[in-house]
């Protein structure tokens, strides 16, 4: 298990390094004046000359890279010339609320999409188990965008039950909490349709084993069969799928964050973008690839740590 | 071989697949005469109609600038066909080019090209479309080029795990024993069992595709201004969302009924092509 977890661990290093390493040369072997492109066209003059002498862009590409990784490592991730702060500053005010948002995210299509897949699992072919088979398919189907902006037009809108805009009091979890509600579940409805299919299929390949049969033999109580047996292995792939899915949950999450008018990496990036402030969105796509390496990274583990099949099979 | 036992045959008798295949027929159709059935030109103003609510002059009602929504979302049907046919086609084609090279090739170029595949899927899709929008000019092929480099590893993998499997199966080793050549064995037999597996993945990825193009053009990354892709259409509802809720409603409709129609017909094509899962369900 040890080399095992060692292995997975470099790997993601390994990727989180190429993957920005790639990013950082695109950048700064675009056709152009490196300067105009990573301060603005509205930069000074002296500005530039500072800049390009304080960032060594006539260094060869492959010396950049590694003053990048330099500055990186010792947690500098540049300045926001913008607005003057540092980049790290503004990602990590960022990161916290687009992780809770993830995370409701998680919460919902977890809780959801087990219950219904566990329930249609134990129901086998009746004609509620067909309905959430349906039901399943049409989640996934929607995607997440047109579901936050329909929640927001059906929900803050039209009935004013849930509000519009921002992620709430600082301080007050409540309030947090109530603005979060709306925003996580667009984002966690596309995923309980997985987890349900997931968990209903893995469920029923567990319940055919042999010892939920000697378990059910012994006399056990069905219930405790079905939701304390079999559900607690049936949950490991629908772990694993959460834990890859962070990826596609972080895109949507950007969409969310817009539509709700909420802070985070996603929002970020955004007006970096529109306002072509280069070291923002570099230090955001950093955060953003790190924290989804290491969600994958975890759920990957965890599956080794609870399932050791898993192990050999990888 | 009667009718009842081809893949169309088979396919025609599974009510998901059916619904599939209207809704999908029904885009294209859509897409194709959009100039003929459009009730109006999509680039007509009428200020006088401004935020007009569905009628019987405007179908799904008109946006803030009074142009008809129905001849728009006809419009964007185009555009959103356009971009996936595209960028599933190039990004499927380079995956299975790779994904074959990994399985034939020697044990590090495996491991290299799977590393490459496991890097590009860090990258969060739309977070990437971003950071490369700020880089390169606002336009459709900067949708595809953002769909392939984030796409085509998807394919790379599954061609690969496919040809591995293949590459040492009986009947591969027989041909390979009665002298096949190469070139025979990965055309005659691994291509063709490859196909299986990638056409439903290319099936189930349009949808994503699609959705990515409107998502871009939603966030102003995407299309030109003025083009009606139907993520521009659901922005310009989002921005005038306390006036009229029509757009928004209209502008989402088309986007889950394509989504629901591809994954439909890829679920079908996977009960079908996959003999392991039929009739598992």
């Amino acid at each position: 298990m040890l080399q095992y977890a060692f292995q997975r661990v470099l790997l993601a290093l390994a990727i989180v390094f190429v993957a920005i390493s790639a990013l950082f040369t695109i950048m700064i072997t675009l056709p152009g004046d490196p300067t105009t492109v990573l301060l603005g066209p509205r930069a000074t003059p002296e500005l530039r000359a500072a800049f390009r002498a304080n960032m060594g862009l006539d260094d060869p590409v492959l010396v950049q890279i590694a003053n990048f990784w330099g500055r990186v490592l010792t947690g500098d991730l540049g300045m926001d010339y913008n607005r003057n702060r540092p980049v790290a500053e503004a990602v990590f005010s960022a990161l916290p609320h687009t992780m809770a948002l993830v995370f409701g995210a998680i919460f919902w299509s977890a809780s959801l999409g087990i219950l219904l897949g566990a329930f249609s699992a134990d129901n086998r072919n009746s004609w509620l188990d067909r309905v959430t088979g349906v039901i399943s398919v049409g989640f996934i189907a929607a995607p997440s965008f047109v579901v936050a902006l329909y929640s927001l037009l059906l929900f803050s809108v039209t009935l004013r039950w849930f509000p519009t805009i921002g992620a709430g009091e600082p301080g007050d979890i409540l309030s947090r909490l109530y603005h979060l509600a709306l925003p996580s579940f667009a984002i966690g409805l596309a995923w309980v349709g997985y987890v349900a299919r997931i968990v209903r299929a893995s469920m029923l390949e567990t319940l055919g084993e042999n010892y939920i049969r000697t378990a059910r033999a012994f006399g056990l109580p069905r219930r405790t069969v079905i939701y304390g047996y079999a559900l607690r292995l049936a949950i490991l792939p629908a772990v694993q799928v959460l834990g890859v899915g962070i990826g596609g949950m972080l895109s949507s999450a950007v969409f969310a964050e817009i539509v709700f008018s909420r802070p985070g990496l996603g929002s970020l990036i955004y007006d970096s973008v529109s306002g072509r402030n280069y070291p923002v969105v570099m230090g955001s796509m950093l955060v953003a690839i790190g924290f989804f390496v290491t969600c994958a990274l975890i759920a990957d583990l965890v599956n080794a740590a609870l399932d050791p099949r898993h192990r050999v099979k990888s | 071989m009667s009718f009842r036992h081809t893949l169309a045959g088979r396919l025609m008798a599974d009510p998901m697949a059916v619904v599939a295949l209207i809704i999908i027929t029904a885009l294209v159709a859509i897409a194709v005469f959009a100039d003929v059935i459009s009730p109006h030109d999509h680039t007509a103003m009428n200020l006088a109609d401004r935020f007009a609510p569905p009628s019987s002059t405007y179908w799904l009602g008109t946006d803030n600038l009074g142009r008809d929504t129905f001849s728009r979302l006809a419009q964007g049907s185009r555009i959103a066909l356009y971009v996936a046919l595209t960028a599933v086609t190039i990004s499927g084609l380079i995956g299975l080019v790779l994904g074959m090279i990994a399985g034939f090739g020697p044990r590090w170029l495996d491991n290299l090209l799977l590393f490459i595949f496991d890097t590009l899927r860090a990258y969060p899709t739309i977070i990437l479309a971003l950071a490369l929008a700020a880089l390169m000019p606002r336009g459709l092929s900067t949708v595809i080029i953002v769909v392939v480099i984030t796409s085509f590893a998807e394919y790379g993998r599954v061609v690969r795990t496919q040809t591995l499997s293949l590459k040492n199966a009986e009947f591969i080793l027989a041909e390979r024993a009665m002298g096949a050549s190469f070139g025979r064995i990965v055309f005659h037999h691994v291509l063709p069992n490859v196909l299986g597996p990638f056409f439903i993945l290319a099936a189930m990825n349009l949808p994503v595709v699609i959705t990515i193009e409107a998502g871009m053009s939603f966030l102003g990354i995407g299309v030109p201004p003025g083009t009606p892709s139907w993520g521009a259409t659901l922005k310009d509802g989002f921005d005038y969302i306390r006036n009229t809720p029509w757009i928004i409603i209209a502008g989402g409709l088309p986007l889950i009924l394509v989504t629901l129609g591809f994954t439909f017909l890829g679920e079908a094509l996977r009960d079908q092509l996959d003999p392991k899962l039929r009739k598992s369900r």
